[in-house]
């Protein structure tokens, strides 16, 4: 009977790491649910990142100006290089991208539900860049902090990258918002219809979430969604008045005591709606995804193929040189 | 013609074939074969509307009508635009996207090659900068070739197929007309034709490295430089590309 307690004993020693504020690195023991754990986040975070490019590369061939055309081709291609790296963070905890996309595919893994609503106006490039990756900054920073060294670098890079975004995502609000009247509008219109998903991006209540207390004391999680989810509303709620747009919430308010905005309720059933696959996009995100990958097998296998050829070709020519 | 006008024909075309191929390029992003292809797909795109830019804002300026870069991407309609006809097809699928990428750039790194020393000194720094992309560009666009033409029967009748169907339009590439032809007397570009001999030894050499067989073409298909046709894809090209333009004209973006 000496392994439950060597293991009890390790468990301890990984805890006491953790609350010293070491990071984890992948060569290191570490329990099988935090593995477990973090392989779940790092890969719905990275198939965020992949199908969040579907939205907005909606608007890629439709920009408005060579200038904006230019900046958002490089905003969807940051997006899969933060794929591109979470993947890597993924697969140094022992995953496979292949399986990884499988799942996705296969229509099992989570990504955010906020890519499974429609980019129906250029608007909607401003409003995502604002409150999309806004949102995303304020869960992506703590983990910047995160106890996994691989997935914290990786972070410190994508939020460099994500908070360039979310200027560029503002600076297309306020260029329509000081526009004309049709402008105006078309931005006040994506506003309503991003706000309520963008503040379910921080998901679900704290008494709902069933995943918070355990990676709090692991210190994957530092803050909690409801946390989080204040402080994206008390920064944001200023800067839609700046832009003179009204936020759809009618109980939207600043109150003195708390120092902080209140808010109304968030409809969850909408939210579990979009989760369980039966949002506005769900189906055409997945099939976008599915098709990319499909179409791209012979690709693949033609790189594959060739790598072997020259492979081969390589390995006769060092055999003549030894006959 | 004046050298003015021949200078701005010039760098319309040049602007509108970056521009072109870079949206047809960037219909691919978000749905490459695998992730890395679809980040060096849209470095590539990105490459070529950034050239487009700086070649547009120059074309402009020749043109001195107060005109921007964006008026002549948003504003002239099919017939106005002088692209060739080859960046103008559709992606079909990648062996198409990479057969169309390296025919053009094969082209546009001969061209380049030269105008680094254009007697125009604007032309010249705008080439000094895109040669470097371009050298890039034609790099990667013909390993895909030996890839795709040496990997699998199933990719090497694909890119077979996409080479067949795509050659036709190489003939305007090197094949001068009046405009070439005052802009090479001015010192400003190549002699198009003395290019020919380069720019096939170049496919020839990736063709016989990718195992795939050149076509043999009767006809040329030809008229996208000069504006005498396009095919009927650019149109929709135009559609998309102008369409918040044209539905809120006049507005600042
Ligand atoms: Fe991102
Ligand atoms: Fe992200
Ligand atoms: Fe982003």
């Amino acid at each position: 009977m000496k392994a439950p307690t060597d293991y009890a004993h390790l468990e301890d020693q990984f805890q006491a790491r953790i609350d010293a504020e070491e990071k984890i690195e992948p060569k290191d023991w570490m329990p099988d649910k935090y593995r477990k754990t973090l392989i779940r986040q790092i890969s719905q975070h990275a198939h965020s990142e992949i199908v969040g490019m579907l939205p907005e590369g909606n608007w890629i061939t439709r920009a408005p100006s060579l200038r904006r055309k230019v900046a958002l081709l490089a905003k969807v291609q940051d997006e899969a290089g933060h794929g591109l790296y979470l993947y890597g963070a993924a697969e140094t905890l022992g995953a496979e991208r292949d399986d990884l996309l499988d799942e996705l595919h296969r229509g099992e893994a989570k990504y955010s539900s906020i890519f499974n609503y429609p980019t129906l106006s250029w608007a909607d490039i401003g409003a995502i860049g604002w409150l999309v990756d806004g949102a995303a900054i304020m869960n992506q920073v703590p983990l910047c902090r995160c106890s996994y060294g691989p997935y914290a670098r990786a972070m410190v890079r994508v939020c460099k990258e994500e908070s360039f975004h979310q200027r560029q995502g503002y600076e297309i609000m306020l260029t329509l918002a000081r526009g004309t009247e049709a402008q105006k509008k078309m931005a006040q219109d994506a506003l309503n219809r991003w706000w309520w998903p963008s503040l379910m991006m921080f998901g679900p209540n704290d008494a709902e979430s069933k995943h918070t207390a355990q990676s709090m004391a692991w210190k994957i999680k530092r803050f909690t969604n409801d946390e989080l989810r204040q402080r994206f509303v008390d920064i944001t709620a200023p800067q839609a008045e700046f832009l003179g747009l009204t936020i759809p919430d009618e109980h939207l308010k600043y109150n003195e005591e708390t120092g902080h905005y209140g808010f109304g309720p968030i409809d969850w059933d909408e939210f579990w709606q979009v989760v369980s696959g039966e949002g506005p996009c769900n189906r055409q995100r997945l099939k976008a995804r599915r098709r990319a990958h499909e179409e791209g097998q012979w690709v693949r296998d033609a790189a594959l193929a060739h790598a072997e050829k020259r492979r081969q070709r390589q390995a006769a020519k060092n055999d003549q040189k030894v006959a | 013609m004046t050298l003015a006008e021949a200078k701005y024909q010039y760098l319309l075309r040049m602007g509108d074939n970056a521009l072109i191929l870079g949206h047809r390029l960037s219909e691919w992003c978000g749905h490459g074969p695998i992730l890395e292809q679809d980040i060096a797909m849209t470095n590539i795109a990105l490459d070529q509307v950034g050239q487009a830019r700086s070649l547009l804002q120059y074309a402009a300026q020749l043109e001195g009508k107060g005109r921007t870069e964006d008026d002549l991407a948003y504003k002239r309609d099919v017939m106005e635009y002088r692209n060739v006809l080859l960046v103008e097809q559709p992606n079909e699928d990648f062996a198409y996207t990479i057969v169309r990428q390296f025919l053009f750039d094969a082209f546009n790194f001969l061209l380049h090659k030269s105008l680094v020393h254009s007697k125009d000194e604007h032309l010249k720094a705008i080439a000094e900068k895109s040669l470097k992309e371009i050298t890039y560009h034609l790099r990667y666009s013909s390993e895909w070739m030996i890839r795709l033409g040496d990997g699998t029967a199933e990719s090497h009748q694909k890119i077979q197929a996409a080479l067949d169907d795509l050659f036709i339009y190489t003939g305007e590439l090197l094949t001068p007309d009046a405009v070439d032809q005052a802009i090479f007397e001015a010192g400003i570009g190549p002699d198009l034709a003395a290019l020919q001999p380069a720019y096939q030894t170049k496919i020839d050499e990736i063709l016989q490295q990718a195992t795939l067989q050149k076509p043999e073409v009767k006809y040329m298909q030809s008229g996208g430089k000069d504006g005498r046709m396009h095919t009927e894809y650019l149109g929709y090209i135009l559609a998309e590309l102008q369409f918040v333009q044209r539905a809120y004209p006049n507005m600042e973006w």
